[in-house]
Order: structure tokens, then sequence, then C-alpha cells
């Protein structure tokens, strides 16, 4: 019955329906007003927050790593280089199966067993989202199907990467070094002095050598581009770019070619060598034997070869020069006939007769000369020539073990020489401080008289007997041995040449220093102990032979029944330098097992005088034809 | 050709002037923004303007059924709309954990958009019989006409559409006079029965909660889509960016940014100015629609012109207040801006019963 509908409920029903209305526009404004006042508080007062959220939503930093610093020898021959090369590497996180991956690349190129080795470990040692390389260096060719193959290798790609190369061969491997991919170690070092950022994008550093003690010089800055990305992080276009700076190229004091001819005057033996320019502290050269190649380190060494190499009992790792600590043995008597002059102890015309042993007064105990039945009657000059062991002995006793020691501090005996090389060991200096504190015990009278020949605890590395010979050369100036000699300024490329760190002036008085380079003098020539190294030489050379005992660096496990009568040898010693009116060389020689100095270690030293001073090559080297010295 | 030519001129006399401005306006920036947002896109542009067309023919069509017939539509569609929900409930396919669809063979269907222009109509058909004489028992009866449909979406679950479908319910009994108290007294209980909410709600649904109160403790996943629209939006400042001109449109930053999330895009082109023209805009299509209402002859036509209104600006509310982080994230398109054919057609349906009911007034009384 709508006709029966009052009207007057119809009227209030219909104000009530505008009441309603009007609440419901409210309500509409109210939510409204909600809506433009969140946008007012977005897009007024937040705004500047969002629109720098926005930035960092686009842009990201993209590093681009510099170009690592050459390293040159001192006639810019170039020892380290770069070079590009396609490498194909694996990343766990993008391949859904990595052995099945694996297995199709194998399908497709050659990977040899051991490019899997170091795979295998380089992917252990990595983190999952890092790409592992598997094969470095490929053919044109093997990019070419690899591409091609590209999706049936998923978590595979092929990136050019930097390289570096070694062309010195394996003799400069110790000074060169090399370097290796950043691992966990190397990383932690980079955050600790806070040089991480600056790595961002770099895969190598430097791990020993001059790669690793001129890194941060040889690095060089990483440069970032502005890239801007999409959500998915893809680079949609650059906005700006921070290049890269290169990393400062080093020129060495080294000569590759006088390195070379060192090297081959070494022959089959081990040991070391190292050649100063005494006026400058350069080393012009520096061999530890046997070397390796360092370009098997450049993109991480395949586990078998890495073994062979660290269990070698030849020790091809170690650096001798730096590392390599032996008893000096006679090559100890110019420093301690310096002492007894300086201390006033020695005058040059003291002399003994020697009757071929000394003995301390209250004891039977016959010190033995080398030559039996002895050197006769023996002053300071011939006690050096002809390597009188009762001199020296007698004189140990005079200058007791205190003044022996502090005098043989001075030239750098028991103290890290300073080159610019990591790892150097400080040797022994034995005092009776230092036998209290590491052994708890006296000194005894017989520590100083066979200290007085350099044997017992004195230990020395081939460095330091370098450095210490060249303070004779150069009449006291202790100078920090360097191998970098100058950088070069990637910008400007302006040579830049370092200036040679004096550490200290030894005085010596010039009278006392004429007596034992006289003495060292008469080494060389008939009537001393390496005068067959010296026969014929159109310069005057200075030298000392020297025999240590074997007890020098630990040889490897291995039992190995041919070499145990070498093994049991001992190491023949050399220290000279040339020309002895003004010497530009000065050098140590370590042969180890070569028997005595005077036959094996001078030789090599006569061999690298012989080219640094006249450009004579040995005979043997100019029959091979070898390009080192071009 | 006369007799047609005549026929489309009656047809374009049902058409609301001011309304069909302010829609046309709205479909103008939302073309806009649609092109900037698909990166100019042809096959979205084109989409698009077909997808008006047809939205439009059907909003003139709408404009000419006068209200009395569409009311009779009510109860019938009401009916099917229903028993489709109940179908859904008992052999529904399940998709994404829900049970909302219903597989027609040639089309999967949800009954509950159906619902969405069913439950208003049926109710103002309800109401319009009972005019004059509304006593309380109406309102139960009214009650549990809406419940039937909320409770069976409720289940599906599809909370997001529920809520949206229980308010177009609701603004049709607030119209017709629910009383107040029962209001304020219904919004307490609802208050306080949130717990009880909060306990049936599913893991997923009170993750959306816990992500719009903090995006950044799942940045890559729910609270994704929040933080982008939001630094979108803001970084578009006092007068935007410029269209075509908004990076984190154009490097791909904002998800859906043609459809659910346009105003992100909106928002960082065009900036708060911008904003506050286009809340003005909906402002007027709400005011228009409601200045009908109040104009409108019938209770048919009252009711469901305020309806269809404030529908219109709850769908505006939920999704720039989802964009923009102060409601949870539900699937709710931008209305007349956001990309898509159905939402579209249903919106303009909706404006073409605000026509018909502007249009009709004369006509309905004879």
């Amino acid at each position: 019955m709508p006709l029966a509908t009052p009207l007057k409920n119809l009227d209030r029903e219909l104000a009530r329906f505008h009441g309603r209305l009007k609440a419901g526009a409210v309500f509409v404004v109210l939510l409204a007003a909600a809506l433009l006042g969140r946008g007012y508080y977005l897009q007024v007062t937040q705004h500047d927050y969002y629109i720098q959220r926005a930035e960092s939503n686009r842009i990201s930093l993209v590093p681009t790593a510099p170009n690592r610093g050459l390293i040159l020898d001192r006639k810019g021959r170039i020892l380290a280089e770069n070079y590009s090369a396609y490498t194909l590497e694996l990343t766990r996180t993008r391949a859904s199966d990595l052995e099945a991956t694996l297995a199709e690349v194998g399908k497709l190129i050659e990977i040899t067993p051991g490019e899997l080795r170091r795979f295998r470990r380089l992917l252990a040692e990595s983190h999952e989202f890092e790409t592992v390389p598997l094969k470095s260096k490929l053919t044109d060719e093997e990019v070419a199907i690899l591409a091609a193959n590209h999706y049936r290798l998923p978590g595979a790609q092929v990136k050019a990467r930097l390289f570096r190369n070694y062309r010195a061969g394996p003799g400069m491997a110790h000074v060169v070094g090399f370097i290796g991919r950043i691992n966990d170690r190397d990383l932690k070092a980079l955050r600790a002095s806070g040089r991480e950022e600056n790595y961002r994008g770099t895969v190598h550093i430097g791990k020993t050598g001059l790669e690793q003690s001129y890194e941060a010089v040889l690095h060089g800055r990483t440069g970032f581009d502005q890239m801007e990305t999409d959500a998915s992080g893809r680079a949609v276009r650059m906005l700006s770019r921070i290049p890269p700076v290169p990393g400062k190229d080093l020129r060495l004091y080294l000569d590759a070619g006088l390195q070379a001819v060192a090297e081959h005057a070494f022959g089959d033996y081990t040991g070391g060598l190292v050649a100063l320019d005494p006026n400058t502290g350069g080393v012009l050269a520096m061999v530890s034997k046997p070397g390796f190649d360092p370009n098997l380190f450049v993109d991480g060494i395949d586990p078998e070869t890495w073994k062979t190499l660290n269990e070698s009992p030849e020790r091809p790792m170690v650096n001798r020069v730096l590392r390599g600590i032996y008893p000096p043995g006679s090559t100890i008597k110019p420093f301690m006939g310096l002492a007894g002059l300086e201390t006033g102890v020695r005058t040059p015309s003291d002399s003994i007769v020697d009757p071929g042993y000394f003995m301390l007064p209250n004891s039977s105990h016959q010190y033995r000369d080398w030559k039996r039945g002895g050197h006769g009657i023996v002053d300071l000059r011939r006690a050096i020539a002809q390597s009188c062991d009762t001199y020296f002995y007698k004189l140990a006793v005079d200058l007791g073990i205190d003044r022996m020691h502090d005098f043989l501090e001075k030239f750098s005996f028991g103290e890290k020489t300073g080159i610019d090389l990591d790892g150097e060991s400080p040797g022994l200096l034995p005092s009776r401080e230092w036998k209290e504190r590491r052994w708890k015990k006296i000194w005894y009278p017989g520590e100083t008289v066979i200290a007085g020949i350099g044997q017992g605890y004195h230990l020395t590395t081939p460095l330091q007997l370098a450095t210490a010979t060249a303070m004779i050369a150069n009449g006291g100036k202790r100078i920090e041995p360097r191998l970098v000699e100058a950088m070069r300024d990637p910008l400007t490329h302006v040579w830049q040449p370092l200036a040679p760190v004096v550490r200290d002036q030894v005085p010596i008085k010039p009278e006392d220093l004429a007596v034992v380079r006289q003495g060292m003098v008469d080494v060389v020539h008939p009537g001393g102990t390496a005068s067959v190294a010296g026969a014929g030489a159109p310069y005057t050379m200075a030298g000392k032979t020297g025999t240590a005992q074997v007890v020098g660096i630990k040889q490897g496990a291995r039992y190995d029944a041919s070499r145990l009568a070498r093994q049991y040898r001992d190491h023949a010693l050399f220290i000279a330098y040339a020309p002895a009116e003004n010497p530009r060389i000065a050098i140590a020689v370590l042969v180890e097992n070569g028997g005595h100095g005077g036959s094996t270690a001078a030789p090599i030293a006569r061999a690298v005088f012989d080219y640094y001073l006249t450009g004579k090559l040995p005979g043997s080297m100019k029959a091979e034809g070898n390009d080192a010295s071009d | 050709m006369p007799r047609t030519s005549h026929w489309i001129i009656r047809s374009l006399s049902h058409v609301d002037v001011i309304l069909l401005v302010l829609v046309l306006l709205l479909l103008g920036i939302s073309l806009a923004v649609v092109t900037s947002a698909s990166g100019e896109s042809p096959a979205r542009i084109t989409g698009h303007l077909v997808n008006i067309a047809l939205a439009l023919g059907v909003m003139v069509v709408m404009a000419n059924v006068p209200p009395h017939l569409l009311s009779k539509v009510g109860p019938p569609l009401y009916a099917v709309g229903i028993v489709l929900l109940v179908g859904v409930a008992l052999f529904g396919e399940i998709r994404n954990g829900a049970r909302r669809w219903l597989d027609l063979g040639f089309m999967a269907f949800q009954p509950s958009e159906l619902l969405k222009l069913a439950l208003p109509l049926m109710l103002a058909w309800y109401f319009q019989r009972n005019e004059g004489g509304l006593r309380t028992k109406h309102f139960f009866v009214a009650g549990a006409l809406l419940a039937m449909p909320f409770l069976l979406i409720l289940r599906q679950p599809d909370l997001g559409t529920a809520l949206l479908i229980g308010a177009s319910g609701f603004y049709l009994l607030f119209f017709a006079g629910l009383p107040w108290k029962v209001i304020v007294g219904g919004g307490a209980l609802g208050a306080a029965s949130l717990p009880v909410v909060w306990g049936l709600m599913h893991d997923y649904q009170r993750q959306r909660i816990l992500t719009l109160l903090d995006p950044s403790s799942d940045p890559l996943g729910a609270g994704y889509h929040i933080i982008q629209s939001t630094i979108a939006i803001g970084s578009g400042g006092l007068f935007g960016k410029g269209w075509m001109q908004g990076t984190q449109n154009q490097l791909d930053f904002i998800p859906e940014r043609t459809t659910d999330f346009i105003y992100a895009v909106f928002g960082e082109e065009f900036g708060y100015v911008g904003a506050v023209l286009l809340v003005a805009l909906y402002l007027a299509v709400v005011a228009r629609g409601l200045l009908i209402a109040a104009r409108a002859p019938t209770l048919f036509g009252r009711l469901m012109a305020a309806t269809v209104s404030l529908n219109l600006f709850t769908y505006v509310f939920v999704n720039m207040g989802m964009v923009s982080g102060i409601l949870p994230v539900v699937g709710v398109p931008l209305p007349l801006m956001s990309y898509g054919g159905t939402a579209l057609l249903t919106l303009l349906l909706g404006i073409g019963i605000l026509m018909s009911v502007a249009t009709h007034r004369q006509l309905n009384k004879s």
C-alpha cells in the first residue's frame, strides 16, 4: 500500500537523509584532509629526505680499478708489466649447479687438472658471491666458443682483466715479488689501515717483494663511475666519473743485466748475493737461489705446484738475502780489526806469533787456526789477508764481548738494515745481556774467542754483510739499502728520485780504515785467500773470504741420500768492494755448501764486478747469447 | 539517419555535463600518467583508450536507464551474487591460497566483484519498498542482507574486498537512517573486537599491517612497495619533477605503477600541487554526486547516488592512503586513474547511475 504512506514520515525521512548527506560530506572532507596532510608531510616537510633517498636509490657507484704501476730496472727495462686478458670466471650463487656448469665448460674448452685444482682451492677460500677464475688468458677462439654457448653455462662469465706479467724471470722473483688474489687476511689488513675503500674493484694485491712493500704506491687510487641504475640494479647510463689514478711506476737501482750475470755466476749452487752502491745504498743486484716463476702466483697457484714449491728441500720461496741467517765466519775479521784499532786495543803494527792455535789463560783447550802450523809473525793487515784465526782469537779476548758487541752493532749486525722490502731478519749479534735474557746463562770466555772469527752465536744475513761491507767502502756511512731509486708520477710522468737514507755516520779514523782496506786488497792478491779470484782484474778489488759451518737455514725434512754429502759442506762467504780507491760497488756472496769462500763465492763476486765496472760478460754467458744486457 | 541522430541526442540529454567534464578531466590526467608510467608503451596507451571508450559508452547507456528500472535489477542480481558466492565456497578455484574464483570455462570470475554493485542495489530497492515506514526491523533485515555476502567474502578469505563491500552496504544503511547510537555502539563493539579479529586474521594479513607500521622491517618483501612509493611521492616535492621526468618511475622503482600504484608516479611527477588538484577533482565528483542525491526525487535514487559517491571516495582514500603509506597494501585501483578495464567499467557504471538519477527526475514522477 505505497499510497498509504504518511507524508509526514516521508518528510521526516527526507530531512534525516539531508542530515546524513551533510555528515557524509564531512566524513569525505575529513578523509581528504588526511590524504592531503599525508601528502604535505611527504612532499613538503620530508621532501629533502626523500629526494636523498631517491638519489641513493637510483645512483650506484661502480668502482674502476686503477692500473698498477710498472716496475723497471735502472735502465728502464720492464720487470713487471700489465696486460689485459680474458678469463673465464664462475660465481657460485649464480650457478644453479656449479658442477654441471664445470662439466659443460670442460666439454667446450680444455681445462687442465692444474687449473681445476687451483679453481677448487680458490673456491674454497672465497665467498659464495665472489667470482672465481677457472681459466685465464683465453684464446680468441675459446672466448668465441664460450660466448656462443653462454646460455648453457649458468654462473659462468668471460671477463677482461688486467694481469701482471713478470718478464724478469725466476731470478728476480724475490726482488720484484708477485701479486695474488686478495684473501681474508689481506682484507683484514686493508681494513685495519683504512685502505679498504680504495680496493673496491681490485682483485689483486702485492704478496711479496716490492709488489708487497710498495703496494700503496703501485696500486693507485680507485676511480668511481656514478651510474644511474634501475630497480634491478642494471646500469642505465653514466652520470659522472671520477677516473682512477694509476699507481706510480718504480725504477730500481737494480740492473737486470747485472742480475743475470750474478745468477749465471751462481751456476747450480743455492745461496744469496747482494750488491750495493756504497754511496747511495742502492741495490744493484739481489739474487736468492733457487728462484721460482712469480707468474705462477698471479692468478692463484694450483695446490700441487704450491706444494712442490713449498716443500722443496731447496726452499725456493725463502729470500736468502733477507731471511737466510748464517754465521759470518771470517768475513767478520775486517770489522774485528777495525774494532781493535778504534778502541785502541791494537795498533796496526801490533803483531803476534801464531803457533797454529790459541789458548785461554788457565785452560788447556786449544782453539785451532785453520792453517796447521800457524802463520808465523802476523800483524793486522796480514791477519786479514791470510785470515789468521789466532790473531783474532786473541784480539777478541782482549776486546771482550761487550766492546765487540757495541762496535759491531754500529755496522748493522743484529739489526734490520731497513731495506725497502718486508720480512727482513735482524740476524743475531750476541751479547752478555742477550745470553742472559735468552738462555739465562752467563757468558763464557770461550764464547768470546770463537766470536772473534765469526763463529758461535753470531748470525747474519747476506744483506747485513753487504751493508757492513759498504760501510768499509764508503768510510762509515750507514745507509739503508734501497731497491727503488725513483718513482714516476702517473699524471705528470715525471720521475721523482728518492733520497738515500743515511742512518748514521760511524766515526772511523781514516788511518785505521786504510789498514783494514789494505788487508782486504791483499786478500785478492798473491798471498791472499782469494788471490785466484782477483787475478788479472783491471781494477783494484778488496775483499774477505769466509767459511761457515752448516747451521744456516733449516733444510727440508725430506731425506735425500744423493744430496747428503753436499749438505754437510760448509757455506762459502765472500764480501768485497771495488774499485778499492773509489768504491762503486760492494757485495756479499753466500754459497750454501760451497766449501771455501775463496774458491766458490769470490769468483761470483768477480764476475759481478767485471760486468758492473767494465761491462765484460762471463765467457760462458757470451756464448749463450744472453740478451739480458741489452 | 535522422532517427539515429535523434536517438543519440536523446541519449546525451541524460548525460550530466558537470560530471562528464570532471570525469573527462580525470581520464585525461590518467592517460598522461599511464603514458609516463608505461614508458610510452603504445600497447598500454591504446589499451587504455579502448577501455576509456568502452567505459564511457557504458556510462552513457547507464545514464539512460531510468532508476525505477534499475531498482528492479537489484534483487535478482543480489540473489545470483549470493548463489555464486556459495558456489565459490563449495567449488571455487583456489589461487594464491584463497578461494575467490569461479571457473566458468571461458574465464575465471570473481563473484565478489558482482556484489559491489548488487548489494547497494538490493538494499536501495529494499528501503525504497518500505519508504515512509522505516523501522528498526527493516534495518535488521538490511543488516542481514549485508552480512551474508560480507561473511562469505571474508571467508574466502578476502578481507579487503569484504571491507569495501561492507562499507558500501554500511553507507546505504547510514543514508537510509541507521540510528547514530547503533553506529556509535557498533563502532565501539568493532574496536573492542579488534584483538579477536587479529586472532582470526591470516598471517599474510597481519604481516601487511605490521609492514605498514614499519616498512623497513621487510624492505625487499612486503615493505618494498610502500618504501618505494613513498620515496617517489616524497621526492616529487611541491611542484613535482615534471611529466615523464620522474626518476623513480622511469627507472622501474615503483611496482605496479600503471595500476594500483599509479598515484606514486603522479605524486612524483606532479608534486603536492598536482595531488591537491587531483583530490579537488575527486571532491568535486563526490560533491556533485551528493548534490544529485540531495535533489533526487525517490529514496532509491537518493540512496544509490549518495552511496555511489561515497564509495568512489572510499576507493580514492584507500588507494591513496595505501600508496602514501598510511593504510595497509590492499589491491584497490585509484578510481579513474589506474589502468585496467574492469575497474574503470564498474566506476563509470556507477557514474552512469548518478547521471541517471540526476536526469530522470521528472520522468520518474509519472
